[in-house]
């Protein structure tokens, strides 16, 4: 999908690795939520697994798997209503047919209590099952709860920490940042096999949404909030991650390389982007938050002190007053005069009113083919040759600066200064 | 400040020549057709002298069933509209992958999308359940007009002025490329500096000012205006249906409206209800949006379910099994309504307990719904079923919403959704919930409802080849839709790289073009049937053994509805009427009190058109000289006070003797 300017360790990932597009052998049978209920779920698997790729039925993780589990189970469970009232419908709208004289005709039969009691009660009873299988489903997958087992048989081993990894939903792309090893990567994911995974997930300036179908499921990347999501992948193979809320023109090329990568690999991985990735300063940050498309995947040996906290703050930029500042001044009761003027304007943030230029942009149609935010051609923006318009062209993608660092940046620490406390650290 | 005053800018507010998409061929293209047609239908007036009574009978008319009928054709003009969007989404997405970026770059795909869904919902579907219900609920309640006919006939051009708004920003500026819902930080000022979320937000904002008006009337008509003997257990279940969806119409759009307001604080004044600065916050937004939202999608489908009441039980010549239990039903949807809007959005992160509640509340909601899908199988049972057209689409809702709920009960378990939520699946989910019942329900409601409004059925071979397009349509179309879901395909991708996908967008797509088959058999069904009308006449005023009140009186009624007001003894009136041997009185008419036509409404709403055109250009000028002759206009319409009329009895008396010629015709 992407190019790579850093050619990760792609072969050795791949050499023990079954890619899980495509490659990967029918699932066994399910466990967990779903396993008492396994007849039925013959039925919707076999009319859905009909030779195409479907990567929500095919986890590679185990907290997706468990969430296929429940997909097939709840189906199965209704069907057990739903087939039923198809085939009788079809069957009285066919026997009670005018032309069919046979037939009994009862126009003033209306009322029968025990088919009342029957058509009422039908539906409770499979919702009283379902309503249980949603309560216990939803508190033992909630995305905010630590993992107890890294799959249905094994326990999480005595003394495994889980890998923190926090992500950063960014004008359209993605970006990692693993603490415990001190790099970040861009529209790159790689996580050891069978270790326990806690995100932290954050976005720059609009709605995201964190998706890594064989992983686990979505949650929400909202600017200024962080939700979490804990997930383990159980198998060694390459797919892809993805926004699943619409951000702007550039949502379509939103994607990211998801690697499960064995240990040794994924050690090998970490080693590889220390030794040839450049500094995310704070400087190279802030390029990066240029909106680009189709961003290939970046490596960073370092990032600026603090990063996510400031990017959550919303505080990234010099200056700017971080959203825990502002909590502890209302706190305090607020504040007034000409302290609150100046604070005033450190926190407009994204006010259009601040920018150089506000326009309209012009009507839909070429000349104004840009994406919603800034005022500039996002840069690695796809060429539209076919709208036959030189401005709308940006530079080639593949050629779209490879020097993610730059200088490394200076006053990153002083930067820091402003923003005493972050929240969601 | 006044040494940099543009008078450009003063005059035209940040309107520009730029904003004339002159250089987009397929807008050049529509905007040449919609020339071409519109000067043909201008001329047509113009040819037939026609101005005068369209001015004098329909425009500034309040009779309930001539608004009625405005609304539906005003909501099938807007689903040609809604429909091309969605025609070319659908090829846009079949050809645009690897290399191929297809025809519609994202500043123009991203318009279509929101459009679509935006007209898809408040100018095609709202519409035509509020003009079915308009003409339905007085006849069906013995009553000769709504409770405040002028608000009526108001509150229609307002949801015109809103559509039009809509339709502006296709030939002047664009349209918001922000989603059916607008949601922050991506429609706030910073993301969307534009004009295009300014037209959605007023848009809205006048449409959503007919539709509350409209609901609190027919609300009072309901409430006020029945029969004599027609209690609230005696009500036909269509205009049970109605009062449900009225009070939820009442009870959740002004929280749209203050929602929009909110958002439009933030967009023009700066201030910071949804942005990520200054303590804004999306959520709230979230929160609001689908707390009308959630509700909204009821207030589609109850008048639906009410019309397949009374379709199946009029076609299986049968009353309709479980009355009591369908108003139950029905009672507890609209209750159940305001306590799952939470499900909209469980991706975002609330706890574990609070993801469960609106997932089993949202559950719960499918008991009452099931027990009436029961409900009308069990009208069937003992029935004896004439296969017209409106009781096939029936059949077909029945079978193509079941499958929908199935889904949506599936989407209602926050793991699952967690997988599912905003994927090619749930917009295959609501698809089926709405096409296959909000949409096969309307088209139900008028093939049933056409020989009441103009006197002679709808043809029937047309009526069944638009059934069968649409309804192999839907599944060609939307079965592949859950598929790619599966797959973890999302929604509003404009572009894809995984060329494994292109075979099922190309079979989507084929099934697009069957649902345009369909749409052209309806176009055909209206052209073919009026060109037929002699052989396709009803005399009786009752062509299909009807039921209810409407039935009782001629096709069309006349603008009275009823000589004498009926005396109502049982839930299916005019059913019992014939049972026990009703004869039409034939003397002692009186003269009839009936309300006078007005064209304040037309007026009111152009006003309200200019101003939110003026609001979106930021022509402070236009926008305060509108609005000032707003209000001064609605000022001035309250000191009118020849409003009303009596229908002398000798033309009472000669109506009614062409009735019974009629009837001797047939």
């Amino acid at each position: 999908m992407s190019v790579s300017t850093l050619p990760p360790d792609r072969n050795e990932a791949a050499a023990g690795a079954a890619v899980l597009r495509g490659a990967v052998p029918r699932p066994e049978a399910p466990r967990g939520l779903g396993r008492r209920l396994r007849p039925l779920l013959a039925l919707p698997a076999l009319a859905l697994l009909g030779g195409c790729n479907m990567v929500v039925m095919q986890p590679g993780g185990f907290v997706a798997e468990q969430q296929r589990n429940l997909v097939l189970a709840s189906t199965g469970l209704m069907l057990l209503i739903i087939v039923p009232v198809i085939a009788v419908t079809l069957f009285f709208a066919w026997h009670y047919r005018a032309t069919n004289e046979k037939a009994i005709y009862d126009p003033d039969w209306h009322h029968s209590t025990q088919l009342e009691v029957l058509i009422w009660t039908a539906p409770l009873l499979i919702i009283i099952a379902l309503g249980a299988l949603t309560w216990i489903g939803t508190h033992t997958l909630d995305p905010f709860r630590p993992l107890t087992r890294i799959d249905a048989k094994r326990e999480i081993p005595a003394g495994v920490e889980p890998l923190q990894v926090e992500v950063v939903a960014m004008d359209w792309k993605w970006l990692f940042i693993y603490p415990q090893y001190g790099i970040a990567t861009v529209n790159d994911l790689a996580l050891p096999v069978d270790r326990p995974v806690a995100f932290k997930i954050t976005a720059t300036d609009v709605m995201n949404t964190f998706y890594v179908p064989t992983l686990a499921g979505m949650i929400y990347a909202m600017p200024g909030m962080e939700t979490r999501l804990h997930a383990v992948i159980n198998k060694v193979g390459d797919s892809e991650g993805r926004s699943a809320h619409y951000s702007g023109a550039g949502f379509s090329n939103m994607f990211f390389k998801f690697r499960g990568l064995a240990e040794k690999d994924f050690d090998g991985w970490v080693a590889k982007a220390k030794a040839d990735g450049s500094d995310l300063s704070q400087e190279a940050y802030l390029k990066l938050t240029e909106p680009t498309e189709s961003e290939p995947a970046r490596y960073f040996k370092s990032y600026a002190d603090g990063l996510y906290g400031k990017i959550l703050g919303l505080c990234p930029k010099p200056g700017q007053m971080c959203v825990s500042e502002m909590m502890a001044i209302d706190a305090r009761g607020g504040q007034s005069g000409p302290e609150a003027e100046e604070a005033y304007k450190r926190l407009r943030y994204d006010n259009h009113f601040a920018r150089e230029g506000h326009e309209a942009p012009g009507a839909t149609g070429p000349a104004t083919d840009r994406g919603a935010h800034g005022q500039t051609q996002p840069e690695g923006m796809k060429p539209r040759p076919d709208m036959g318009n030189p401005d709308s062209r940006g530079p080639e993608p593949g050629k779209a600066q490879p020097d993610a660092g730059g200088a490394p940046s200076k006053d990153g620490a002083k930067d820091g200064a402003v923003a005493p406390k972050q929240i969601g650290q | 400040m006044f040494d940099n005053v543009n008078l450009q800018q003063l005059i035209f507010g940040r309107f520009t020549l730029d904003q004339i998409p002159y250089h987009e061929p397929i807008l050049i293209g529509t905007f040449a057709a919609v020339a071409v047609v519109g000067v043909a239908v201008l001329a047509t007036i113009t040819y037939f002298r026609f101005w005068g009574p369209l001015w004098r009978d329909w425009v500034t008319s309040i009779d309930h069933k001539k608004i009625g009928i405005m609304y539906c054709i005003f909501a099938m003009i807007m689903l040609l509209r809604g429909f091309a969007d969605a025609l070319m989404m659908r090829s846009q997405q079949a050809i645009a992958f690897g290399d191929q970026q297809g025809y519609l770059p994202p500043h123009h795909y991203d318009q279509i999308f929101t459009a679509h869904g935006m007209i898809m919902i408040f100018f095609v579907a709202m519409p035509f359940v509020t003009g079915l219900m308009n003409f339905a609920v007085p006849l069906q309640i013995g009553a000769r007009d709504v409770a405040f006919p002028f608000l009526n006939n108001f509150s229609f051009w307002m949801t015109v002025s809103g559509g039009l708004l809509v339709m502006t920003s296709l030939f002047v500026g664009e349209f918001s490329r922000a989603t059916w819902l607008a949601y922050p930080p991506l429609s706030g000022a910073a993301m969307s500096p534009g004009v295009g979320v300014d037209y959605y937000i007023w848009a809205l904002q006048i449409a959503g000012v007919g539709t509350t008006l409209s609901g609190i009337n027919l609300i009072a008509t309901i409430v006020k205006m029945r029969a004599p003997g027609m209690t609230m257990m005696k009500l036909p279940i269509f205009v049970w249906s109605s009062l449900c969806t009225n009070i939820l119409i009442v009870a959740a759009f002004p929280i749209l409206t203050a929602v929009l307001v909110l958002l439009s604080l933030d967009r023009y004044l700066g201030l910071h209800f949804f942005t990520n600065d200054l303590g804004g916050n999306t959520m709230l937004y979230f929160n609001l949006i689908w707390i009308w939202g959630h509700p909204e999608v009821y207030i589609l489908i109850l008048p639906a379910f009410g019309v397949f009441s009374e379709v199946t039980s009029t076609f299986c010549g049968k009353r309709l099994f479980g009355y009591t239990s369908m108003v139950y039903a029905l009672v507890v949807i609209t209750i159940l309504a305001y306590l799952v809007w939470l499900h909209h959005f469980f991706t975002m992160g609330s706890g574990a307990d609070v993801n469960s509640f609106f997932g089993i509340t949202t559950m719960i909601i499918s008991i009452p719904t099931g027990a009436k899908i029961f409900n009308w199988m069990f009208t069937m049972y003992r029935g004896r079923i004439r296969f017209d057209v409106p009781m096939m689409w029936v059949v077909a809702f029945i079978v193509t919403f079941v499958i929908g709920g199935m889904t949506g009960v599936l989407l209602a378990v926050p793991p699952a959704d967690f997988v599912l939520h905003n994927s090619l699946f749930l917009i295959a989910h609501f698809h089926n919930v709405i096409i296959g019942g909000v949409l096969f329900g309307m088209f139900a409601g008028v093939t049933f409802w056409f020989p009441k409004a103009f006197g002679f059925k709808l043809d029937e071979f047309w009526g069944k080849m638009a059934l069968y397009l649409w309804v192999s349509g839907f599944y060609v179309a939307f079965m592949p839709l859950y598929v790619l879901g599966l797959m973890g395909v999302t929604r509003r991708m404009q572009h894809f790289d995984d060329p494994s996908l292109q075979p099922w967008f190309i079979v989507a797509a084929f099934g697009a073009l069957l649902i345009a088959a369909g749409i052209a058999c309806q176009v055909i069904m209206f052209v073919v049937s009026i060109r037929r009308r002699e052989e396709l006449r009803d005399h009786t005023g009752d062509p299909w053994g009807g039921r209810t009140l409407e039935w009782s009186t001629s096709s069309p009624p006349p603008d009275y509805n009823f000589a004498f007001t009926p005396v109502v003894h049982d839930s299916d009136a005019w059913w019992d009427m014939k049972a026990r041997g009703f004869s039409r009185p034939l003397t002692g008419y009186q003269p009839i009190h009936m309300p006078k036509n007005t064209a304040s409404g037309a007026i009111l709403a152009l006003l309200s058109f200019i101003c939110g055109f003026a609001l979106v250009w930021y022509v402070w000028w236009l926008a305060a000289l509108s609005f000032v002759a707003l209000v001064a206009t609605a000022i001035v319409h309250t000191f009118n006070y020849d409003r009303d009329y009596y229908i002398p009895a000798e033309a009472v008396s000669r109506e009614e003797a062409k009735r019974t010629r009629e009837l001797e015709l047939a």
